[in-house]
């Protein structure tokens, strides 16, 4: 049983014209049976924040290979990546590095 | 990955052996006591200041390994607003600002081209982007110039020519340009505090505009000629080809106005992984060392330098994020474009994805195009020229073995019976205006397409495909494909005039 959390989610690089254009948003989980891990919160946010192209964000279970995914301004594979469990006022930030250069 | 056994029916996905990874447990792999936050290449944890270091170090030892760019230069810094340039232009700032033993010894410009027209922005968006883009310009210091794509339509054919080559400097060249140059500094130092305060005004010099000569915002017929441009290219994967052959000149052009001799283009380690499979698909790997290597000497007299070429993507957009590395986000030709919408995006994924299960795929690629050597093919030391990318021709005229090779030759013996009708020699040995008028009269238009085709590389010509016609390309590329016809044709007279002139010698003798 997880408690309700609330995060802020970034995102940079490009990946938030997904997003109409908004970088930062604070977003509050409400308390679930399963625990608040990343790969949870890739579903919740392919349901709330995503406005298009779910394909160009997520790929089946992850993101999609070429977005960052930094959490407390730290790479995600030395914690864990998809299982790591989110603690209340996280930042978790998506940069889109396949844009510009 | 192959497997003689693999059923092609039902696929048996069997996952790669998991990556051992690194834990938050973990120290710094470099100084062993640091907290690491950023994993490099596969399973190196670095902490913020290690992680600073080998990023900063990395750049420094690709200009140093790359004896080019000698002290005093004139680089032209190309920014984007992406991610990767701006890490360069951020890394060559800090290594202006250094002591003088480390200190970058060149002289910096920045040049940013505004693409909005091509990518279909609307003209607020534009402004909009370009007030960001001025504010992070006039923050650097630096000269810098805003060019946008339009002012292709007034470009005079000579960008395409190939300018004189300077020869390479050999090591001990350089050695004495740095000695003179150190030499140089101490003397201004010992004159007093106040020449070198004059020194350093000269680099921060207030950040000039372009000449009064360029146009300043572009006319509305010219962005609806470079919108009528690109909306004539049938697909994604040519208009990507076209608008970087554009930018390329552009940007050439304004090196050579303002004296630069060098340029800077900031792309990665895994851009250019991509590139170079990408151009493989495209038909231009005759000259992947040329567009994918450290340097570009392919226009002669300015030459493109690639300094971030060993940063991943990754290490980029990490150490931007750390070190608040501004940016601007611009929307590009591609944006948002699927993912089978063109052959670049089609490599990026197949690579990116790759990448992911195989962590050494970009850098596999990446050591491979560091073997590539820029030999010239034999007996085409000197050859033609291609007229968009300007790559020595990699196609024989009067080979008929290949496909392209019998198209030419028929078509030049379709144009020989229409030579037997031309005026006699005295008109066209007149001068070029004349020249100029029989060659108009023997060029049709659909000649003129098939003299233009003549003129490209492989890569160009089945990108020049997806083209309809030639008409809304901008005036230099068409002015230039006849001045080169004329030439060639002018040659061809001369041989003519000469024999005849031999001979009547000959019978005037005997």
């Amino acid at each position: 049983m997880a408690a309700p959390l609330c995060v802020e989610v970034e995102f940079g690089g490009g990946a938030e014209l997904l997003f109409d254009g908004v970088k930062k948003h604070q977003v509050t989980l409400s308390g679930q049976e399963g625990p608040w891990d990343i790969r949870n919160l890739l579903v919740w946010i392919k349901k709330n924040l995503l406005k298009e192209r779910p394909e160009l964000f997520i790929q089946g279970d992850s993101v999609r290979p070429g977005i960052l995914v930094l959490i407390n301004d730290s790479d995600w594979e030395l914690l864990g990546e998809l299982d790591y469990q989110l603690q209340d006022q996280d930042s978790i930030l998506f940069i889109s590095t396949l844009h510009g250069g | 990955m192959c497997q003689a056994s693999e059923d092609y029916a039902e696929p048996v996905r069997e996952d790669p052996p998991p990556v051992p990874r690194p834990g938050r447990e973990q120290k710094c792999v470099k100084c062993a006591e640091g907290l690491p936050v950023v994993v490099i290449r596969a399973g190196d944890a670095f902490c913020r200041d290690c992680f600073k270091a080998f990023y900063v170090h990395k750049f420094r030892a690709m200009l140093g390994k790359n004896r080019l760019i000698f002290p005093g230069e004139k680089v032209l810094l190309a920014w984007s607003g992406g991610l990767s340039s701006s890490s360069m232009v951020w890394q060559v700032l800090e290594g202006l600002s250094q002591d003088s033993a480390k200190r970058l010894r060149f002289v910096p410009g920045i040049i940013y081209v505004d693409e909005g027209a091509a990518c279909g922005q609307s003209p607020e968006d534009r402004a909009k982007t370009l007030a960001e883009v001025k504010l992070v310009l006039q923050s650097t210091g630096l000269p810098w110039h805003v060019v946008t794509l339009e002012e292709v339509f007034g470009l005079s054919p000579s960008v395409l020519r190939c300018a004189a080559q300077e020869p390479a400097g050999t090591e001990e060249a350089y050695k004495a340009a740095v000695d003179s140059f150190l030499q140089k500094q101490h003397v201004l130092e010992a004159e007093g505090s106040s020449s070198v305060a004059q020194g350093s005004e000269q680099l921060c010099s207030p950040p000039s505009q372009d000449p009064p000569g360029m146009a300043g915002s572009p006319t509305a017929t010219q962005t609806e000629a470079l919108s009528r441009l690109f909306n004539s290219v049938k697909t994604l994967t040519a208009k990507e080809e076209l608008l970087q052959t554009l930018r390329t000149h552009l940007i050439l052009h304004v090196a050579r106005t303002h004296g630069y001799c060098k340029v800077m283009t900031g792309e990665s380690c895994t851009r250019l992984a991509i590139k170079l499979m990408t151009n493989l698909a495209l038909g231009r790997g005759a000259f992947l060392a040329w567009d994918t290597g450290f340097s570009d000497e392919r226009h002669g007299d300015v030459v493109l330098v690639r300094p971030m070429r060993d940063h991943t993507l990754k290490e980029v957009a990490f150490y931007n994020r750390l070190f608040a590395v501004p940016s601007v986000f611009t929307p590009a030709i591609d944006t948002k474009a699927p993912e089978k919408a063109s052959i670049h995006r089609l490599m990026e994924a197949f690579i990116l994805k790759l990448q992911t299960q195989f962590p050494s795929t970009v850098s596999t690629v990446y050591r491979t195009s560091e073997k590539l050597v820029k030999a010239p093919r034999e007996g085409c030391a000197d050859g033609p020229r291609c007229l968009l990318c300007m790559c020595v021709l990699d196609i024989d005229a009067v080979d008929s073995a290949t496909a392209f090779g019998a198209q030419t030759s028929s078509h030049l013996s379709q144009m020989l019976p229409v030579e037997a009708g031309l005026p006699t020699p005295s008109c066209c040995g007149a001068g070029e205006g004349q020249a100029q008028r029989c060659c108009r009269a023997v060029c049709g238009k659909e000649d003129m397409q098939a003299f233009v085709q003549e003129q490209l590389c492989y890569g160009c010509r089945v990108n020049m495909k997806d083209l309809s016609s030639l008409d809304p390309l901008p005036p230099y590329i068409l002015a230039e494909a006849q001045l080169r016809t004329q030439r060639y044709w002018y040659l061809l007279f001369q041989e003519y005039l000469i024999q005849d002139s031999d001979e009547e010698e000959e019978t005037g003798q005997s």
